[in-house]
């Protein structure tokens, strides 16, 4: 409706009218043959009536030309698909990233403003407003509503899995239900575009990396993945997520997500083979030139045994605001048996950690070096 | 629908300031000026202009009726305006791409893009 439309409110309305009336009529008349289409022409037509009656009517008279299809005509077949347009358009790097990632939610979500207003802890009114500004600019600055031309792609496919990778991982730091929302997202973009080995890539990330999530946590604090509880893995959506990696890895995937699901894979190995870890890092480091890749890179290298290169790496890296750099170099120092240093580096760690769980974690850690 | 791309320079060289203008190689200078002629010759670019240096600039302000006449630009000289033109086109992509055509964009300048409104 949307891009029928070009109007992100118009069709939203005319969607809830067309319902409406179904829920009025159909249990007198009658589901139709097609439920789908049935809704889709109550709301083309409805949202037709609306633009007449509008005074703008001149403006968009176009619109008018599309002939009115009956039921008899729209069938299944001849409505296009146009979540993956409407992908690119909620994605559109003219648009504020905060922006993309509550677009997303609601027009591909289906999420309603106070639910995202509150998973991402901001007013209903701050949330409301910053999505009425994002469709006024979709419309005022004619962001188009279609896929991207081929030379365009791939910068803005990687601008709309970062956007469900964001949205994933708010709900990894503990919000489950944005994870599965992230899920269910990245299933639609790997139905939509199949032959994209990232977006399986991304699939394959997502479900591995959540299928751990219950035994990620105990009693409210980070539990490592060495020390996770294994009978708490799903291991069916493991083995989705191995499904989905190889499906990217047989359309010939090397990008960041296709990597960083290897990578994901391999953890949940027993045993991790812990060279081939570190060397998938290296490689993701060389394609992301991301610090902290090479900073997990330096973990995966402490533990095939040389911690004295896994710290050098860690203390040649320049991340100085990152807690997760001062919980890594804690925990090497400590292995080294430099435990005045590791207590200061747990300190400095412990200043910069925001989450909960993550910081009981760590003074749990520092309280076992004693002093 | 038409776009106004607006050029800021920021510290990107023109001929203006033949010091830092200099430090380009006579291809590189080549090249801006190709790639100008190039984009004036798009089409849907019309009506533009190159503005003459932020030095110039006069900024006038009325308070309580009085005409204040400063020298200089309203923002700072860095942030400037320093040429525009109108980009008739079907979306912002096209004009995202025109706009990442310009040199400035490209050398330490930044090109905004602006909606103009149809009445």
């Amino acid at each position: 409706m949307i891009g029928f439309l070009g109007d992100f409110d118009l069709a939203e309305e005319a969607a809830q009218e067309a319902f409406a009336v179904a829920a009025e009529r159909w249990p007198s008349d009658g589901t139709p043959s097609n439920p789908r289409a049935w809704l889709v022409t109550a709301a083309r037509n409805r949202a037709i009536d609306r633009i007449r009656r509008d005074r703008t009517l001149a403006a968009k008279t176009p619109l008018l030309e599309v002939p009115e299809a009956g039921e008899d005509v729209v069938d299944e077949t001849t409505i296009p698909d146009e979540r993956l347009e409407l992908v690119f358009t909620c994605c559109h790097p003219a648009l504020a990233l905060d922006a993309q990632v509550a677009l997303t939610l609601r027009t591909l979500g289906g999420l309603g403003t106070e639910e995202i207003a509150r998973a991402f802890l901001v007013p209903e009114a701050t949330m409301a407003k910053r999505l009425v500004r994002a469709k006024a600019k979709i419309k005022a600055a004619g962001i188009p509503f279609r896929v991207p031309p081929a030379h365009l792609l791939p910068d803005r496919l990687a601008a709309v899995l970062a956007v469900v990778y964001l949205i994933f991982n708010e709900g990894y730091g503990g919000r489950g239900d944005l994870a599965a929302e992230a899920i269910r997202l990245g299933r639609a973009l790997a139905e939509l575009m199949p032959d994209e080995p990232e977006v399986h890539g991304l699939l394959a990330l997502m479900l591995v990396n959540d299928a751990r999530r219950d035994a990620r946590f105990a009693d409210g604090a980070m539990v490592l993945l060495r020390d996770q509880d294994r009978s708490l893995w799903d291991l069916e959506q493991i083995a989705h997520g191995r499904s989905a990696h190889d499906r990217a890895s047989a359309l010939g995937g090397r990008g960041p997500y296709v990597l960083q699901a290897a990578l994901a894979i391999l953890h949940v190995e027993e045993p991790p083979d812990w060279p081939r870890i570190a060397a998938s890092y290296g490689e993701l480091a060389r394609l992301t030139g991301s610090p902290v890749v090479e900073l997990n890179q330096a973990v995966a290298i402490a533990e095939t045994g040389d911690v004295e290169s896994a710290l050098a790496v860690v203390e040649r890296l320049d991340l100085e605001h990152y807690h997760y750099l001062h919980a890594t170099r804690a925990e090497l120092l400590r292995r080294l048996d430099r435990l005045q240093d590791a207590r200061a580096a747990y300190d400095r760690a412990l200043e910069l950690v925001h989450s909960d769980a993550e910081r009981r974690f760590l003074e749990r850690r520092r309280a076992e070096l004693g002093g | 629908m038409r776009y106004m791309l607006l050029i800021h320079q920021g510290t990107a060289p023109t001929p203006r300031s033949p010091e830092e203008w200099g430090r380009l190689s006579e291809d590189e200078q080549r090249a801006v000026y190709a790639a100008y002629k190039a984009i004036g010759e798009t089409p849907g670019v019309s009506s533009g202009l190159q503005l003459a240096p932020a030095e110039t600039a006069t900024t006038v302000r009325v308070e309580d009726g009085k005409t204040l006449t400063t020298d200089g630009p309203f923002v700072a000289i860095k942030e400037a305006l320093g040429g525009y033109l109108v980009f008739d086109a079907d979306d912002i992509d096209a004009a995202i791409e025109l706009a990442s055509r310009i040199p400035a964009a490209g050398m330490g300048g930044a090109v905004e893009v602006r909606p103009v409104v149809e009445r």
